[in-house]
């Protein structure tokens, strides 16, 4: 028996009616606050409300590169709503979903009737290195962090195992960033809105082998909103409103090394599998997924956690073009993280807002035909967090 | 400082000599130390002594060095198979970044992990190198 199953038959169904996001990038001229204030307006005003009942933020780094805790008060103040209930989630990279689970959590259960959730991240506040230091934070201070290791190379860890373990070259991998920049280059607020070629992807230069500079998605800055009601309450406010079929979110250990397969996204399954018992439905009922391709290897390894693929399959996926818009089961539709970029907290968000663009049918040249069901996964460190939503426009049923 | 100080020095028995734990139920050989067994959720057991042998599992160089390292910079880091079953992280010394193959053997040694903060602090611990007696 799964946790909340019991109770969830009393708790109410939850929509999106409203979204917003700013353009990714370097925001020299815009602070935390001023982005969250973005994103959060343009919901707003999306979903035709002048209040929420809570406001609740996803977000990584705002005290280590901006010097800033408390992030939730400050928003709301900012954003003047003070007074409302508000608070900041924080599961590294995957604090985006986590947010926008507590404020599921918190419609579904009755306690707000309306209620905001914002990503924001302002990474381009700080140097390198302490950006650098900051990101590796979320991986084992005593453990991992300790012997230098960066947020790259855990990755990079993983991937040469996995290429020496399935007999896997580069090319293998070159297709998730090909689609990704290909997807990008039609998204209107991704930071790299130009295709790129499977020679460009192979010269890259490296970053940390076997990651090269066209595996690993980018820091930037950035924020994305959602509004959320009852379902019941959803028509009132928005014609195109977007119902949030399944949600859950599991834990693995917060080290790669403690992982009895470090080729596993355990997290990724366990709320993969959850999320669609939730929905009634199966991996072959997605019609697209906006999955966490951090790096190429993230791409492949959550493609198989979620029963896409076999293990060691997963870039087979990629190489045959299923991942494409026009394939079997699209990815990164606006770009992902690769080429959208990853602005850490806020990534969990944009991957929300881009599956509502699609159900909404507002995605432009890279509006795929007629989806029904999408879901968005968002993963925390190496893999430590993960957070699944499957989202429908079909509000009964 | 003091702070700074007694979060290292808690953690010198793993740090100098890789001392783990022996699960008493399961018997699975667990580092880093822990208070439940990551496998069986028992209360974790007495201290085990890993060897220091085991071999490069998985292995990348950094040249992006974070705050604290980019000095070393560029240095290689593994994820190190230990002979007795755990996985272990640390950097891999005494050896050229090309010349590291996953299998190689290799053996822990002590040395400098880092200097933090203005004060100066230096961090010690373990790092593997190519085990000298390999064959
Ligand atoms: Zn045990």
């Amino acid at each position: 028996m799964q946790g909340g199953e019991i109770i969830r038959g009393l708790m109410r169904d939850v929509s999106i009616i409203g979204i917003g996001q700013t353009p990714v990038g370097e925001h020299w001229s815009r602070s935390l606050r001023h982005l969250a204030y973005d994103a959060l307006s343009l919901a707003m005003r999306d979903a035709g409300t002048d209040r929420v009942d809570a406001l609740y933020l996803g977000n990584m780094l705002s005290g280590e590169i901006s010097g800033q805790a408390h992030l939730g008060a400050l928003v709301a103040d900012f954003a003047g709503m003070r007074g409302i209930e508000a608070v900041k989630v924080e599961a590294a990279c995957a604090s985006g979903a986590a947010a926008f689970r507590q404020g599921l959590m918190g419609v579904a259960g009755g306690y707000q009737d309306v209620v905001a959730v914002v990503g924001v991240e302002k990474m381009t506040d700080d140097v390198g290195s302490k950006v650098t230091a900051g990101l590796a934070s979320a991986a084992d201070a005593d453990y991992e962090t300790v012997h230098g290791v960066t947020f790259v190379a855990l990755n990079a860890l993983i991937m040469r195992r996995y290429m020496y373990e399935y007999g896997l070259s580069k090319e293998d991998f070159a297709n998730f960033s090909v689609n990704a920049h290909a997807n990008g280059a039609n998204n209107p607020n991704a930071m790299f809105q130009r295709a790129i070629s499977q020679d460009t992807f192979m010269k890259a230069g490296v970053v940390a082998d076997p990651i090269t500079l066209f595996d690993a998605s980018p820091m930037a800055d950035g924020a994305a909103a959602v509004i959320l009601c009852p379902t019941e309450l959803a028509r009132e406010f928005s014609d195109n409103a977007v119902r949030i079929l399944g949600s859950a979110a599991a834990t693995d250990s917060l080290a790669v090394h403690d992982r009895k397969n470090p080729l596993w996204l355990q997290a990724a399954e366990t709320s993969a599998q959850k999320a669609y018992k939730q929905a009634h439905i199966g991996p072959q009922d997605i019609d697209f997924f906006e999955l966490h391709d951090a790096f190429t290897i993230m791409a492949a390894l959550s493609l198989e956690a979620c029963g896409f693929a076999e293990p060691g399959q997963g870039t087979r996926l990629a190489v045959d073009g299923e991942i494409a818009l026009d394939g079997r089961l699209p990815i990164a539709t606006m770009g992902g993280l690769k080429a959208r970029g990853h602005p850490v907290g806020a990534t969990g968000m944009y991957q929300i807002v881009e599956a509502a663009l699609q159900l909404r049918g507002q995605a432009g040249k890279n509006q795929l035909a007629g989806p029904r069901i999408g879901m968005t996964q968002n993963i925390g460190g190496s893999g430590a967090t993960i957070v699944t939503h499957i989202l429908t426009n079909n509000l009964n049923q | 400082m003091t702070v700074e100080i007694a979060r290292h020095w808690r953690l010198n028995a793993q740090r100098y000599s890789l001392v783990g734990e022996e699960c008493p139920t399961c018997h699975d050989k667990i580092f880093p130390p822990r208070d439940v067994c990551p496998h069986c959720a028992e209360a974790a057991g007495p201290d085990f002594h890993f060897s220091g042998k085991g071999e490069v599992f998985s292995h990348t160089a950094i040249y992006n060095a974070p705050e604290g390292f980019e000095t070393q910079a560029p240095y290689t880091v593994a994820l190190v198979k230990l002979k007795e079953g755990p996985l272990i992280t640390a950097q891999l010394t005494d050896v050229q970044n090309d010349d590291v193959q996953i299998g190689m053997p290799v053996e822990m040694v002590t040395r400098k992990l880092a200097e933090q903060g203005d004060e100066g602090l230096i961090l010690y611990g373990y790092k593997f190198r190519p085990q000298l007696a390999a064959a």
